[in-house]
């Protein structure tokens, strides 16, 4: 048939089940992209049709009206309204609530408005039956002029006819439910006149009007000028007209249930539900359980995590010794084995951490538990400039702050967005962990308090809270600082309690981590390979001098490890760490460190491979060697010992607050859209750590 | 200059039917959402901290913070 794939659009209001529908059409066939030119996540995926034809689906952003309200929102408005958009559709697939259909049924209406070939699918339908309530769908796809599938999540024969539907040609929808030329006939006109070219209804026409004005767009700025002059000149009130339009579309639905379906207002509480609200959201027990259950999830995720850890490090470790062996010794070989492949393994490392974050949050977000904690923490959250919402965000930031900082677009509001992205990469991530565990072992004694807890674990928790209390205090203080006239919105559907939908967690899982490597990973082995150049190069006759120091025993490992030490001396990263070190002596930190925070730039556990070439350890991977060379270490002029209670503090509590990671910074810029926003993160977060290092360095000294 | 009141006035398990929005900014978004003139609308929980609030209206539950709920004004029904 028609090689032509057919582009069809998913919309639908937020918990229609619309996604979970995308991945039964999809599978494994999708991808992660960006709309052009905002940061929303743009859920492609392609499906084969009975006919053999290919389908190209896009999942957009759930809304409730084609108004939008938030930049996710303003994605599906754009899409659907916007004819010469890339993405504009050759069918909608309107996905609705069955249980809860009158609400679902208005985003329904403005979609058939717009002219484009659309069908209806009723979900959820097994819930509807347990309502014992009754829909008519011949009824209804005879009143709204379109073409009505009922679906059952349980059964795959929906998702048949669906695909079945699709296939076969399909009409404009025949007319219209609400008309913009009967309500403002003058206004309507003068519009159409603007898009006198187009084909389109009245309805689109105004929509995309709408868009234009929204979009702000330099393209469209003659036209957004003319549109303004017409709402002027007809004196056209925006805001009334959206109002007037939801309550006529409103009449007609209710005219619409009243004869496609029985017992609309007999809607049986849902028992369950409010019961499981009154224990999690109770006044004591709901934050306790909460509290419990992030505690629980923190120790499972850090106990099951260390298996598949310790095999992808054995893996790297391997590949590194027989890629060095097989490849002729040289500039290439040092550069794939030091430079990408050790970036490589940086990211890899952290997706068991990542993944099983990711696998608890989606439960917790699908189980409809996730929308109770926003409930409960909002009033807390507020008082920091934080929402409900922010709650992800930070919870998130405990893994990686990359996907944290993607997770705040739910957030409607701006300032309470930009203030959650702002202290999100406070929150001590998976990455800092080998740095902690090091610095730990190294100056906190594992000596037991009062007999049960372990000192070295205490300090763990420390190192958290007081990541936790920074980011707190961080966002309190931009409350103060940012302005804002935009109000800050709470108003959200709270889902009702339901067993989690495994096949969707799991393909959510993959997608988040894929996105999370391939985001993070390009940043990651960039630096990694060009600081692998700082650390390999440096002054010319300097590298020739240490070579030629060491040359009459080449063959010793010993000897080996003190060049490479002294190369890495020698290097510009070497210079660069002599260079600051008169601005973080008063931290007490040394050159060798300096260095290591300039390497631990690219990711933080990069300070752990650094300091092992810096004590010229083989094995990179042998933390408790590592650890003897530099308790062993001595200041060349003071004869003290280098890491003292003192400095190891000092530098845990630097590591706790300073961004040090480059791919925050590139994710922040993304999502802000300015640079001015990661250089404000960098050089606040920088300042608390230099502080906040400072103190605790002569408080301990 | 009637006997209405504001939804944020309700106790737990008290009803009322909506009448009208006070906020034109909210309003178009609390009728988005299914809060409709006329649709009965019921207190369900407060939040620990006094705020938020979870109403349940037209047959699901949503949940919106105090100032917004005092955007709303409902004539009293009693309590379920």
């Amino acid at each position: 048939m028609s090689s032509k794939p057919v582009k069809i659009a998913l919309a639908g209001n937020p918990n229609s089940g619309k996604t979970t529908l995308f991945n039964s059409l999809t599978g494994l066939n999708q991808k992660i992209g960006n709309f052009p030119g905002v940061t929303v996540d743009k859920k492609t995926g392609k499906c084969i049709l009975p006919n053999g034809r290919e389908a190209i689906l896009t999942d957009l952003p759930g809304t409730y009206s084609l108004y939008p309200k938030s930049i996710d929102e303003s994605v599906t408005h754009k899409v659907l309204c916007n004819p010469a958009d890339s993405d504009f559709p050759d069918i909608i697939v309107v996905v609705a609530d069955g249980s809860n259909l009158k609400r679902n049924l208005l985003l329904a209406t403005q979609i058939i408005d717009l002219k484009i070939p659309c069908i209806l699918v009723l979900n959820m339908m097994d819930l509807v039956l347990k309502q014992k309530k009754q829909i008519n769908i011949e009824c209804l796809s005879q009143k709204l002029g379109i073409k009505v599938i009922s679906m059952n999540a349980r059964e795959s024969k929906g998702i048949l006819d669906l695909k079945t539907a699709v296939q076969e040609p399909l009409e404009k929808p025949a007319f219209s439910i609400y008309d913009i030329q009967l309500s403002s006939p003058d206004f309507s006109s003068d519009i159409n006149a603007l898009f006198k070219n187009s084909t389109n209804s009245a309805y689109s026409n105004y929509q995309l009007a709408c868009n234009f004005k929204l979009s702000e767009e330099k393209e469209h700025e003659s036209d957004i000028k003319t549109i303004a002059e017409i709402i002027h000149k007809h004196s056209f009130n925006e805001k009334q007209h959206q109002n007037d339009e939801t309550l006529i579309r409103y009449k007609f639905i209710s005219d619409l249930l009243f004869n496609c379906s029985s017992s609309e207002h007999l809607v049986e509480q849902n028992n369950f539900t409010s019961k499981a609200d009154k224990i999690l959201t109770h006044k004591i027990g709901g934050f306790l359980i909460f509290v419990g259950i992030m505690f629980l999830i923190f120790q499972t995720i850090f106990n099951l995590s260390v298996y598949p850890m310790q095999f992808i490090e054995w893996s790297f470790i391997q590949l590194s010794i027989s890629v060095s062996s097989l490849m002729p010794p040289g500039i290439l070989n040092s550069l794939i084995v030091d430079g990408v492949i050790a970036g490589l393994s940086g990211i890899m490392i952290f997706i068991p951490q990542i993944a099983f974050l990711f696998a608890f949050i989606g439960i917790m977000e699908d189980t409809g538990y996730m929308a109770r904690v926003s409930f409960i923490m909002d009033r807390l959250m507020r008082k920091f400039g934080l929402n409900g919402k922010s709650v992800i965000p930070l919870l998130s930031g405990t893994a990686c702050a990359i996907p944290a900082i993607m997770a705040t677009r739910t957030i409607g509001n701006w300032k309470e967005r930009m203030i959650t992205i702002m202290v999100v990469p406070l929150i001590s991530c998976s990455a800092r962990i080998p740095v902690y565990t090091l610095l730990i072992s190294l100056v906190i004694p594992s000596s037991k308090l009062l007999g049960i807890f372990n000192l070295q674990g205490i300090a763990l928790l420390i190192l958290y809270l007081i990541g936790f209390a920074g980011a707190i205090a961080a966002a309190f203080v931009f409350k103060l600082i940012l302005k804002s006239k935009e109000r800050s919105i709470f108003i959200m559907e709270m889902p009702v309690y339901r067993a989690p939908r495994w096949s969707s967690i799991g393909l959510t899982i993959f997608e988040k981590t894929k996105t999370f490597v391939f985001e993070a990973g390009k940043v990651i082995i960039a630096i990694s390979i060009i600081l692998w150049g700082l650390s390999s190069y440096g002054p010319s006759d300097d590298f020739a001098k240490i070579e030629q120091k060491y040359k009459k025993n080449p063959n010793a490992t010993e000897v080996e490890e003190k060049m490479a030490s002294d190369k890495l001396e020698a290097s510009y990263a070497g210079r660069f760490g002599k260079a600051i070190e008169p601005a973080i002596k008063p931290l007490g930190f040394d050159w060798k460190i300096g260095i290591a925070l300039i390497t631990s730039f690219a990711a933080r556990e990069v300070f752990v491979g650094t300091m092992a070439t810096i004590y010229s350890v083989g094995d990179p991977d042998n933390t408790s060697s590592i650890r003897k060379k530099m308790s062993a270490d001595t200041n060349t002029i003071t004869g003290k010992k280098t890491y003292s209670r003192a400095t190891g503090i000092s530098l845990m509590v630097f590591f706790a607050f300073a961004l040090q990671c480059m791919s925050t910074l590139a994710v922040t810029l993304r999502e802000t859209k300015h640079w001015k926003w990661p250089l404000y993160q960098f050089l606040f977060m920088g300042a608390m750590a230099y502080v906040a290092s400072f103190i605790v360095f002569n408080l301990f000294k | 200059m009637n006997n209405w009141r504001k939804l944020s006035d309700l106790k737990i398990g008290e009803s009322a039917v909506i009448e009208e929005f006070s906020d034109d900014f909210l309003s178009l978004k609390f009728l988005e959402m299914g809060c409709l003139p006329g649709e009965s609308i019921t207190l369900e929980r407060i939040a620990p901290m006094g705020d938020p609030i979870i109403v349940n209206v037209s047959g699901y539950l949503m949940t919106m913070r105090k100032s917004e709920a005092k955007t709303i004004l409902v004539s009293y029904l009693g309590s379920a």
